[in-house]
C-alpha cells in the first residue's frame, strides 16, 4: 500500500485563499483517484504561503482489472454487421463466442481491461487538477500559458512504500515533477530531497517551515499569550486575524511592542482597528482597565538581533499610522464639541441614493419616523428624534472616512463629546444593529426606536422607488433590513401594526410628490386653452403661432402630454398605495425563514398568517409558537384530525345542501351521550377560548381547544352524522360548525399538514 | 566621501545614493536604464516604456525613475509622508523571469535592507488601473510592516491580454529611502551626501515647490482651462488615431506614441480637475471611462506595430 506526497511550490499564495485551496486540492485529487478505481485509507492537506501539500496514505497500487461483456450481431446477420462490430471493438473473429440469446445465436465478447498502476493514474489526475484548479483568481506568468494563483515553481509527486520512494513522472508546461523542495525563503533557501511525507515534514521543520497552519496558529497564540503575560497584558483574540497571519508566515515569530504613551488616549476601537487593518497586529490590553497598551506582530524570521530591527521598523510604521489616527481624532473631537453642525451640513452633499436624496434627506425621514415609533417602544419622542438626527453624523468624520467599519462606534464618542445624554449616544452606536445573525439586538428604548426607523426608512424608500430584491439580487441588503426589523420587534416585544406604519410613511414622504406629478404639463395646456378662449386673442407673431389652427394643434399636443402625465401620476400613486400590503408580505416571507430556523414549521406559519392582526409580528409569532407547541403533543395532532374531519364533513354537506351550517345546534336534539358530552365541552371551552384570545394568551387558547380532543374523538367514534332524521342531522352539522368556529378563532387549520 | 567599494557594503547615506544603487543594480541585471518620461504622469506605469512596451511579444527590460504627480496628495510640504510630486522607481521585464522575486530581494540588499535581519513579506495586493484598462496580480512587499514596493504580474493592459506576461516592480522612493536612512520627515532627508560642499535636503529642493503646487492644485488651477485642455487632448488623440497610417510621401507610419501622449495628458488633466473638486462622484466614472477609451485605442494601434511584434520596422518605399 503506497503513500502519496504532493507538493505544489509557488510564489506567495494569498493568505485568504489557502484554506479553500487545501480543501479543493484534497477533494479534487482523492475524487480523481477514486474515480479511476483506486482506494485510499486517509488524506490530509496543508498549506504555507509558498506551498500547497497533500498526503494520501494507504493508496492501492493498481486499479482493479475490469471485465465488460459486449453483445454483437446475430451469428446469421450479414457479414457487414459483424465487420462493423469487430472494427468498433478492435477484436478479431476468433475472440468472439457464439451464445444462445432470446432471438437465436448472437456473437458475444468479453473485453478485459487490465488495472493501471497508481503512478499512471496519479500523474493523470494531478496534471488535470493543476490545470483546472478553482482559484478565485489566477494568473499567467513569463511566456507560459499555465494558470496558477502565483507563479508555480516546482512539483513534488512521490509514491513511497516499504521498498522506497519513486517520483511519479509528470510535466506541466515545463515544470517537471521531482522529489526536491526548499525550506524557508531566507533561513534555509537550499534545495533538499525527501522520501515521503514524514521525512518531508521533518526536514521542512529543520528548514524553518512549520507545515501545518493549525500548528502555526497554535504557536502564535501560545507565544503571544506568553509574551503578553510577562507584561501583565492579555491578547484580544481575533480568529480571522489569526488565520490570516498564519497564512502569511512559514515560521511564525511573534514580537511584542508597547504603544507610545501619546497614543494611549485614543479609543480602544481605533487602536485595535488601525493596528489590525493596516498592520495585522494583535492588540494587547491590561485586563483590569481593558485599556489597549501593546501589540503583537508576527514576523516570519528569526534574526541575529532577536527581532530588534524588525520591531523597531514596525513601531515606526505604527507611530506614523497612529499619528494619522490621532490627528483625525483630535479634529473630530473639535468638531464634536462645536456641535457637529459642519457634519450635518456635509450630509447634504452626500447622495444616499439618486432617487431617495441625500443622507440629510434620509436622516430627516428617519427622525420623523423615530418620533412616531418612540411611544411604541417606551422611548421619549424628543430623545428618539434627536438621536436619529445625530446618529449618522460620524459618517462625515475623518476617522470613519479612514475606517468605515468604525461607523456608529465613533458616533457614540462624538455624541458624548457634543454633550448628548448616554441614551442618545448609545443609539448612535447601536442603530445599525442587528447587522448579522450573530449581532446582538439593541434593547435600550431610544436605540430600538432609531434602529427600527433606520431600517423601515430603507425598506419603504426602496419600495417607493421600486427597487425590491429579486431572486438572488439584493444590492441594498433589504432582506437583511427586514430581518433586523423582525429581530428588533420580537426581541423587544414591540407591538406595532406594520401596514399602518408603512402607510403613514408612504403618505408623508412619497405620495405628495407623486400626486403633484404632471402639474407643469397640466398648467402648460391650461394656459394655452385660456388664451384661446379669450375673445381678444389673436394668433399674432407675439404669441408665437402663425394661425389659430396651429395654436389648436399645439393645444391638442399639450393636452395629450398632460393626459399622459396624469395617467403616469395615477400609476405611481397606485403603486405607492399598494406598498404597505406588499411590504407586509415581504415581512411575512422573511418571518417564515426566521421562524423556520427557530423550529416552527412553515405550514403553521401559513395557518396563522391569515388571522386578524397579522401585521403585528409579536402577536403573529405568539400565535404560531402556541400552535406549534400544542401540535407537538398527542392531543394536538388528534385534535387537528378532529378539526379537519369536522371541517371536511361540513364542507361536503354544505356543498350538497347549498346552505351554510353555522347556527342553532341545540342539545335537546342530541341522541347520544357523546353528543351531549361534546355540547358540554364546547359550552365550557368556547368562553375560555374567547377570553384567552381577548387577553392575547395563545397558550391558554390552544389549551382550551385541546380540551375538545377527547369529546370530539368520542363523538366521531359513536355518532353517525348522516341519519334519516333531518332535524337530528342538521343539529349535528350545526354542532360540527361550533367546532369549526372554535378552531377558526385560533388559526386556519386547513393549511396545516398532517 | 565613500569610495565605490564601500558603496557595496555600507548603508546608503542620502536619497540619491538609494537611487544610484537601484540604477546600478538593475543595470547589472541587464535592464536598459531609461530616463523619466517628459510628461506629467500619476505613476511610473504611465511611462510608455511600461504601458505600451508591456504589450506584444517583443522582449523588454527597462528600469527608470519616474517623477509622479498626484495633485490630491498635496499637503503644502507639511506632511511627513505625503507629496503631490514624488519619485517612483520602476522596473519592467518581459517575459517576467523565473527568478524575479530573487532579483527583487537582491535590489533590497543593494540599498542596505538585509533580508536576514528584516522581515520581508509578500502580501496579496492586486493591481488595477481603470484609466489604463489594465490589471495584474501580485503583492505589496512589506519590510518590517511597511509597504516598500508593489510587485505585479501584468495580465491585461489597454484591454489586451499580456502575452508574454511582464513583471513590474514599483518602489516608492521617498518612503523607501526614508526607512533606509532612518528619517522621520521627508523634508529632512539628505538629498545629496551630507558631507558635500553644498549639502541639500529634500526640503531644500522641494518644500517651496510643494507649497506652490499645493496652492495651485487646490485653489488656483483654472478649471475652465483644464476642462478645455482635457477636451483638446481627447480630440487630438482621436484625430491622431483616425489619421491615415500612410503619410503624404506614401510611407506607412502609424502614430501610437503621439496618440498615447495625448491620453497621458488627458489623464493628468483629469487628476487636476479632481483635485480642484469639480468632478462629482457620478462624473468621475465617466471621465475615467473616457481616458480608458483613449488608452485602449492607443494599445490597439501599438500592438500592430514593430515595437510590439518584434518584426523589423517596414522599410520606406523607394523614392519616398
Amino acid at each position: 500500500m503506497p503513500d502519496l506526497l504532493i507538493e505544489l511550490f509557488s510564489e506567495e499564495i494569498p493568505a485568504r485563499m489557502q484554506g479553500r485551496a487545501r480543501e479543493d486540492l484534497k477533494k479534487l485529487v482523492t475524487d480523481g483517484l477514486v474515480q479511476a478505481g483506486l482506494t485510499y485509507a486517509s488524506a490530509g492537506a496543508f498549506s504555507t504561503p509558498r506551498r500547497l501539500v497533500l498526503t494520501v496514505e494507504g493508496l492501492t497500487a493498481h486499479s482493479p482489472t475490469t471485465r465488460e461483456e459486449r453483445k454483437g450481431p446475430r451469428t446469421d446477420a450479414p457479414e457487414a454487421a459483424l465487420e462493423g462490430f469487430l472494427r468498433s471493438t478492435g477484436l478479431t473473429k476468433d475472440q468472439l463466442q457464439a451464445r444462445d440469446d432470446k432471438k437465436g445465436q448472437v456473437w458475444f465478447t468479453v473485453i478485459q481491461k487490465p488495472g493501471r498502476p497508481a503512478a499512471d493514474i496519479v500523474a493523470e489526475v494531478l496534471e488535470a487538477v493543476i490545470r483546472n484548479f478553482p482559484w478565485p483568481k489566477s494568473m499567467r506568468w513569463g511566456a507560459g500559458s499555465l494558470r496558477w494563483v502565483r507563479p508555480l515553481h516546482s512539483i513534488i509527486c512521490l509514491l513511497s512504500d516499504e521498498a522506497g520512494a519513486t517520483v511519479v513522472p509528470l510535466s506541466v508546461e515545463g515544470i517537471i515533477s521531482g522529489n526536491t523542495t526548499r525550506g524557508h525563503r531566507f533561513m534555509a533557501p537550499d534545495a533538499f530531497t525527501v522520501s515521503g511525507f514524514d521525512d518531508y515534514a521533518a526536514k521542512l521543520r529543520r528548514a524553518k517551515v512549520m507545515l501545518d497552519s493549525a500548528e502555526r496558529e497554535a504557536a502564535i497564540r501560545q507565544e503571544a499569550a506568553n509574551l503578553a503575560f510577562a507584561r501583565g497584558w492579555e491578547i484580544m483574540s481575533d480568529d480571522s486575524l489569526l488565520s490570516e497571519v498564519a497564512g502569511l508566515v512559514e515560521w511564525p515569530v511573534p514580537l511584542m511592542g508597547a504603544i507610545e504613551d501619546r497614543f494611549l488616549s485614543l479609543p480602544p476601537e481605533v487602536l485595535q482597528t488601525s493596528m489590525k487593518e493596516h498592520q495585522k497586529f494583535f492588540s494587547a490590553r491590561t485586563p483590569k482597565t481593558g485599556r489597549i497598551e501593546g501589540f503583537i506582530t508576527v514576523a516570519n524570521i528569526e534574526t541575529s538581533d532577536h527581532g530588534e530591527t524588525i520591531l523597531k521598523g514596525n513601531l515606526r510604521v505604527l507611530a506614523a499610522r497612529l499619528s494619522d489616527a490621532a490627528f483625525f481624532w483630535d479634529n473630530d473631537l473639535r468638531e464634536a464639541r462645536a456641535g457637529m453642525t459642519d457634519w450635518a451640513e456635509g450630509l447634504r452633499s452626500v447622495t444616499f441614493q439618486s432617487q431617495l436624496g441625500s443622507q440629510a434627506d434620509r436622516v430627516a425621514r428617519i427622525a420623523a419616523l423615530a418620533r412616531e415609533i418612540a411611544p411604541l417602544v417606551g422611548a421619549d419622542p424628543d430623545q428618539a428624534e434627536e438621536a436619529a438626527k445625530i446618529a449618522k453624523l460620524d459618517l462625515r468624520s475623518a476617522m470613519v472616512g479612514e475606517f468605515p467599519e468604525l461607523q456608529g462606534t465613533m458616533g457614540r464618542y462624538y455624541a458624548l463629546e457634543a454633550g448628548h445624554p448616554t441614551a442618545i449616544a448609545d443609539a448612535a452606536r447601536d442603530h445599525y444593529s442587528p447587522l448579522g445573525p450573530s449581532d446582538a439586538v439593541p434593547s435600550a428604548p431610544v436605540s430600538v426606536a432609531v434602529a427600527l426607523s433606520d431600517k423601515l426608512d430603507t425598506l419603504t424608500g426602496f419600495w417607493a422607488i421600486d427597487e425590491k430584491p429579486t431572486g438572488s439580487k439584493d444590492p441594498f441588503a433589504l432582506r437583511r433590513a427586514a430581518l433586523g426589523v423582525i429581530r428588533l420587534v420580537l426581541g423587544n416585544g414591540v407591538r406595532v401594526g406594520f401596514e399602518e406604519l408603512a402607510k403613514r410613511v408612504i403618505d408623508r414622504e412619497y405620495l405628495p410628490a407623486a400626486q403633484s406629478l404632471g402639474e407643469d404639463e397640466i398648467a402648460c395646456a391650461g394656459e394655452l386653452r385660456r388664451n384661446l378662449n379669450d375673445p381678444n386673442w389673436q394668433p399674432t407673431l407675439l404669441s408665437g403661432f402663425a394661425s389659430r389652427a396651429d395654436a389648436e394643434a399645439e393645444l391638442s399636443k399639450r393636452q395629450t402630454t398632460a393626459d399622459e402625465a396624469i395617467r403616469h401620476r395615477g400609476e405611481v400613486s397606485e403603486r405607492l398605495e399598494a406598498i404597505p400590503a406588499d411590504l407586509l408580505t415581504f415581512f411575512h416571507d422573511r418571518l417564515k425563514v426566521f421562524l423556520k430556523d427557530q423550529g416552527i414549521r412553515h405550514d403553521i406559519i401559513d395557518a396563522v398568517l391569515s388571522m386578524p392582526g397579522n401585521d403585528d409580528l409579536v402577536l403573529l409569532v405568539n400565535r404560531a409558537t402556541a400552535l406549534n407547541d400544542v401540535l407537538k403533543t398527542d392531543d394536538g395532532t388528534n385534535l387537528l384530525q378532529g378539526l379537519k374531519r369536522a371541517s371536511n364533513i361540513l364542507t361536503q354537506a354544505e356543498a350538497k345542501d347549498g346552505v351554510e351550517y353555522s347556527f342553532g345546534a341545540d342539545v335537546k336534539f342530541a341522541e347520544t351521550d357523546q353528543e351531549r358530552a361534546l355540547f358540554a365541552a364546547l359550552d365550557k371551552a368556547e368562553p375560555a377560548i374567547r377570553e384567552a384570545l381577548r387577553l392575547e394568551d395563545f397558550q391558554a387558547a390552544t389549551q382550551g381547544i385541546a380540551t375538545l380532543r377527547a369529546p370530539i374523538d368520542a363523538f366521531f367514534e359513536a355518532v353517525q352524522i348522516n341519519t334519516d332524521n333531518q332535524i337530528v342531522r342538521r343539529n349535528r352539522l350545526n354542532l360540527l360548525s361550533r367546532i369549526r368556529e372554535a378552531g377558526r378563532q385560533i388559526a386556519d387549520f386547513g393549511k396545516i399538514e398532517g | 566621501m565613500t569610495s565605490p567599494k564601500d558603496n557595496q557594503t555600507a548603508k546608503p547615506v542620502c536619497f540619491q545614493d538609494v537611487i544610484l544603487r537601484l540604477q546600478s543594480y538593475w543595470a547589472a541585471q541587464g535592464c536598459a536604464v531609461l530616463q523619466p518620461y517628459d510628461m506629467e504622469v500619476g505613476a511610473g506605469t504611465f511611462h510608455p516604456a511600461t504601458t505600451l512596451r508591456s504589450l506584444g511579444a517583443r522582449p523588454w527590460a527597462a528600469a527608470y525613475v519616474q517623477p509622479s504627480r498626484r495633485p490630491t496628495d498635496g499637503r503644502y510640504g507639511e506632511n511627513p509622508n505625503r507629496l503631490q510630486h514624488y519619485y517612483q522607481y520602476q522596473v519592467i521585464i518581459k517575459p517576467s523571469p523565473e527568478n524575479l522575486q530573487e532579483l527583487y530581494l537582491g535590489s533590497l540588499k543593494a540599498i542596505g535592507l538585509d533580508p536576514m535581519i528584516h522581515d520581508v513579506r509578500f502580501v496579496e495586493d492586486d493591481w488595477e488601473s481603470p484609466t489604463l484598462g489594465a490589471w495584474g496580480l501580485g503583492w505589496e512587499v512589506w519590510c518590517d510592516g511597511m509597504e516598500v514596493s508593489q510587485f505585479t504580474y501584468f495580465q491585461q493592459v489597454g484591454g489586451h491580454d499580456c502575452r508574454p506576461v511582464s513583471g513590474e516592480l514599483t518602489y516608492g522612493l521617498e518612503r523607501l529611502a526614508m526607512y533606509v536612512l532612518g528619517v522621520e520627515h521627508v523634508m529632512d532627508m539628505p538629498f545629496n551626501h551630507p558631507d558635500s560642499p553644498i549639502p541639500l535636503t529634500y526640503g531644500d529642493i522641494f518644500r517651496q515647490p510643494e507649497r506652490e503646487y499645493s496652492r495651485w492644485n487646490f485653489d488656483q488651477a483654472d478649471t475652465a482651462t483644464l476642462l478645455q485642455h482635457f477636451k483638446d487632448a481627447e480630440a487630438e488623440c482621436d484625430r491622431i488615431l483616425n489619421a491615415s497610417e500612410t503619410d503624404s510621401a506614401g510611407r506607412s507610419i502609424p502614430m501610437a506614441h503621439p496618440a498615447y501622449d495625448q491620453a497621458i495628458k488627458a489623464s493628468h488633466l483629469f487628476n487636476l480637475l479632481d483635485a480642484r473638486g469639480v468632478i462629482s462622484v457620478t462624473e468621475r466614472q465617466a471621465y475615467i471611462g473616457r481616458v480608458r477609451a483613449l488608452a485602449k485605442r492607443c494599445a490597439d494601434l501599438f500592438v500592430t506595430t514593430s515595437a510590439a511584434t518584434g518584426e523589423p520596422l517596414p522599410a520606406f518605399p523607394a523614392g519616398a
